[in-house]
């Protein structure tokens, strides 16, 4: 009934790896992003910065009396003052041929002619520069020269700034991951929980209730109640049509056996001769044993399905121990027996009534086979420790060394002899006693006669 | 071989250079196992007391002083950078210049404000303001000038008094000069009227302030332009001759500076030094303090003082010095 599933793997463990992975590579996808387009403007803003100065540069250059004159504004240099005190390297060339500045500062060579500026990245004096080389065609009287200017600065307030951006993108990105593991571990126990939820709904049911499953749930689980509720209503169906198959068949086989038994015993009225009576009465027992064992048989069959879904309600056992004395007390006098109830007043349990009726029902059937005449058979009902049903008879007893077999199906005591029996009596009433989490226990009473103990 | 080539080349150089310094004087402690080689252009009797209160901390120091101008320092560090542990300059542009360029050594753990301050490798420790100092005999009687304007129209009024009695820098010479003028030039117009003027009055032109200021104190001149305050002021003899009036109109200041070599062989005696002027020349109640200290510039009416940044390497630049240099002897020089 409770095998446990083939389990592979964790939706939540999968789910949460999936979202926290995922929100993993976006933080850091974010991080590069938003740190490559950082330092693609802070290299802008040097490169504006640079260009702005070589071109205050060039616009002062002029040629006078034959020579080249670049004035350098004040403010070229001055703009590129940094909190960072970066180093600034200049040099004017005149057609390739140094002028002023720096000497080791070479004009960047430009791939495209219509490009006046070039910016490069480079080293010079031990440290990394960046620079812009620009040029100007200045027309005189008589000549067309070229004027090149190659501005470089250091990056080190570049280099702060980047540093500063990295950290806060760093920070942005891991606040990123937190806020996103954080929402991905409480969505995946959202999702789950909804599982959850329906567990706990189909745990919680009672063992006949087979109704569907009422309760909204997420779409997704939809199709997932819907099987559902289609395989319980199949499986309601298939049990009533085997309750009624059930009922069906005690009639069928119950009723003929009556009917038999009444011709045999109006055609022993009418016979005269010895044997054929003999014959008939022997017939008669006969269907009385078939009689009894497909009622047996059938109350073996209800009592299994009955067990399988155990429907508890509140009773007296005192009183249903009366109730079948009563009712059974007919059946006794007619074997000179006679039936007592005994023990405490009132005994309320929460049991299937029909159950336990039955239970002790074959018990005092059994007492009644093996009770030699005029004795007695108790029916004790006790709320000790544990409430049990004690049904007692002054026969034989059970043989001693078979005790542990006796209920098992079909099995029947050596000294059973020719009483009518099937062997399912003690088998129903120690299923009875397991489906109430009790069991029966067969003893000898020490002033003899047998013993049987339902415990509950 | 290495060593004793070195030593060669050692000897060399110092020949070479006992030949021909302004002046040269060793500050030798106790017990002096280090020797630093410092390059300067400030007299040795204004920087004296800085020196002798550093040997007297640190007394297994000994320090050589060499005193140069402002533009041969530069040339004299340039060409041999291995040569001197510190270099302390006026000429706050060519100071700049040799940093920018790479002949400094970064002091990273030396706190100092950063107006004051360029890559943490050039350190200011003076304000010092250009003033026009005047003998007080020439102005008998007559309104002490108080701006450049002022200055103008007196020479104008008395030509016959202050003819070839007028000093200034020789800006080709003095590298200090050079910047006074190029900031002078950049603020105001008045700058080239001045100078035309003193021009026509046949201007004598000076390497230094200390022999502007003899000069001015034996009455050879009688008006001495940009020159540094701090010099006269520290003539006590010549109190009651020289007025020292810093111009009102607009001033400008200059920060002595110094740095460490890049290539120095004494690294932490060199850094000491640094820390040691620095708090010699900020601190309070030492009474033998000659420098003046570094003053914060406050306000925009306060003298402005000349910022510390690469813009000072412009009027370097060979075309605009050949073409500033051609318009001030154009001024000056009217023969």
């Amino acid at each position: 009934m409770s095998d446990s599933p083939t389990i592979s793997g964790s939706l939540r463990n999968r789910l949460a790896t999936i979202l926290i992975g995922g929100a993993a590579l976006l933080a850091l996808l974010l991080f590069l992003a938003v740190r490559n387009y950082a330092v693609q403007v802070a290299q802008q803003g040097q490169d504006d910065i640079l260009m702005a100065s070589v071109t205050s540069m060039l616009d002062t250059a002029a040629i006078r009396d034959g020579s080249v004159e670049v004035d350098l504004p004040y403010a070229a240099l001055a703009m590129l003052d940094t909190p960072a005190d970066d180093r600034v390297f200049y040099a004017i060339y005149r057609d390739g041929k140094f002028l002023s500045g720096h000497e080791d500062l070479a004009v960047a060579a430009s791939s495209d002619a219509e490009r006046r500026e070039v910016f490069s990245t480079q080293a010079i004096r031990g440290t990394t520069v960046r620079q812009v080389s620009a040029r100007r065609i200045l027309i005189g009287a008589s000549q067309r020269v070229e004027v090149q200017i190659a501005l470089a600065q250091t990056q080190d307030a570049l280099a702060e700034t980047l540093d500063e951006i990295r950290r806060n993108t760093t920070l942005l990105g891991l606040a990123f991951f937190v806020l996103a593991a954080a929402l991905s571990f409480w969505a995946t126990s959202f999702a789950v929980g909804q599982l959850n939820k329906l567990t706990t709904s189909v745990t919680r049911r009672g063992p006949q209730d087979l109704s569907p499953f009422k309760k909204p749930v997420p779409q997704e689980m939809g199709p997932l109640v819907r099987s559902l509720n289609s395989l319980m209503g199949r499986l309601d169906h298939s049990l009533s049509q085997s309750e009624d198959f059930i009922a069906e068949a005690a009639h069928r086989v119950r009723t003929p056996l009556a009917t038999v038994r009444s011709h045999a015993e109006t055609t022993l009225q009418r016979v005269d001769r010895e044997e054929n009576r003999e014959a008939l009465r022997s017939m008669i027992r006969a269907i009385d044993e078939s009689s009894r064992a497909a009622g047996q048989l059938l109350d073996h069959a209800m009592i299994t399905f009955r067990a399988d879904h155990l429907e508890r309600e509140k009773i007296d056992l005192v009183e249903l121990a009366q109730d079948l004395a009563v009712r059974l007390s007919p059946i006794a006098e007619m074997k000179d027996l006679s039936l007592s109830v005994c023990g405490d007043e009132n005994a309320p349990y929460a049991g299937d009534p029909i159950l336990i009726q039955n239970a002790v029902r074959n018990l005092v059937d059994n007492a009644m086979k093996y009770g030699p005449a005029d004795s007695d058979i108790e029916i004790g009902v006790h709320t000790g420790s544990r409430l049990c049903i004690v049904v007692r008879d002054k026969g034989p007893g059970y043989p001693l060394d078979e005790i542990g077999q006796l209920h098992t199906r079909f099995k029947r005591g050596r000294n059973a002899g020719d009483a009518v029996g099937s062997g399912l009596g003690l088998t129903i009433a120690a299923d009875v006693a397991g489906a109430h989490g009790g069991s029966l226990e067969l003893t000898n009473h020490p002033e003899g006669g047998a013993c049987a103990i339902l415990l509950l | 071989m290495r060593y004793f080539v070195a030593l060669i080349v050692w000897l060399a150089a110092g020949c070479a250079m006992a030949q021909e310094w302004e002046h040269q004087e060793t500050f030798s402690g106790t017990d002096a196992s280090v020797s630093l080689r410092i390059i300067s252009s400030t007299d040795a009797d204004l920087f004296a007391p800085v020196i002798e209160t550093f040997i007297a901390a640190n007394p297994n120091i000994a320090v050589e002083y060499f005193v140069t101008g402002t533009a041969e320092l530069n040339e004299r560090f340039r060409a041999d950078p291995g040569a001197f542990d510190i270099a302390v300059s006026s000429a706050m542009d060519l100071q700049l210049k040799l940093v920018n360029d790479g002949f400094a050594k970064p002091l990273p753990d030396i706190p100092h404000v950063a107006w004051a301050q360029w890559r943490q490798s050039l350190f200011a420790f003076t304000s010092e303001p250009a003033a026009i100092v005047i003998n007080r005999q020439a102005f008998e009687g007559q309104p002490i000038p108080q701006t450049r304007q002022q200055l103008i129209e007196a020479l104008r009024a008395r030509p016959e008094t202050f003819r070839n009695r007028v000093g200034t820098y020789d800006v080709r010479q003095s590298g200090l000069g050079y910047l006074f003028a190029t900031q002078d030039a950049r603020a105001s117009e008045t700058f080239w009227r001045l100078m035309e003027v003193m021009g026509s009055l046949d201007v004598r032109l000076y390497c230094c302030s200390g022999t502007m200021i003899d000069d001015l104190t034996d009455g050879t001149i009688a008006v001495a332009y940009n020159v540094l305050g701090s010099y006269a002021a520290a003539r006590t003899e010549s109190e009651t001759i020289l007025e020292i009036i810093l111009p009102s109109d607009f001033p400008t200041t200059m920060m002595r500076t110094a740095f460490v070599s890049g290539q120095t062989t004494q690294s932490q005696a060199a850094e000491r030094f640094i820390r040691h002027l620095i708090a010699f020349q900020s601190g309070q109640g030492d009474g033998r303090r000659v420098l003046p200290a570094l003053k914060t510039p406050q306000a925009v009416t306060d003298r402005a003082t000349i910022a510390l940044q690469p813009a000072l390497m412009t009027f370097l630049d060979v075309l605009k010095r050949r073409k500033f240099l051609a318009e001030w002897e154009d001024a000056m020089i009217q023969d």
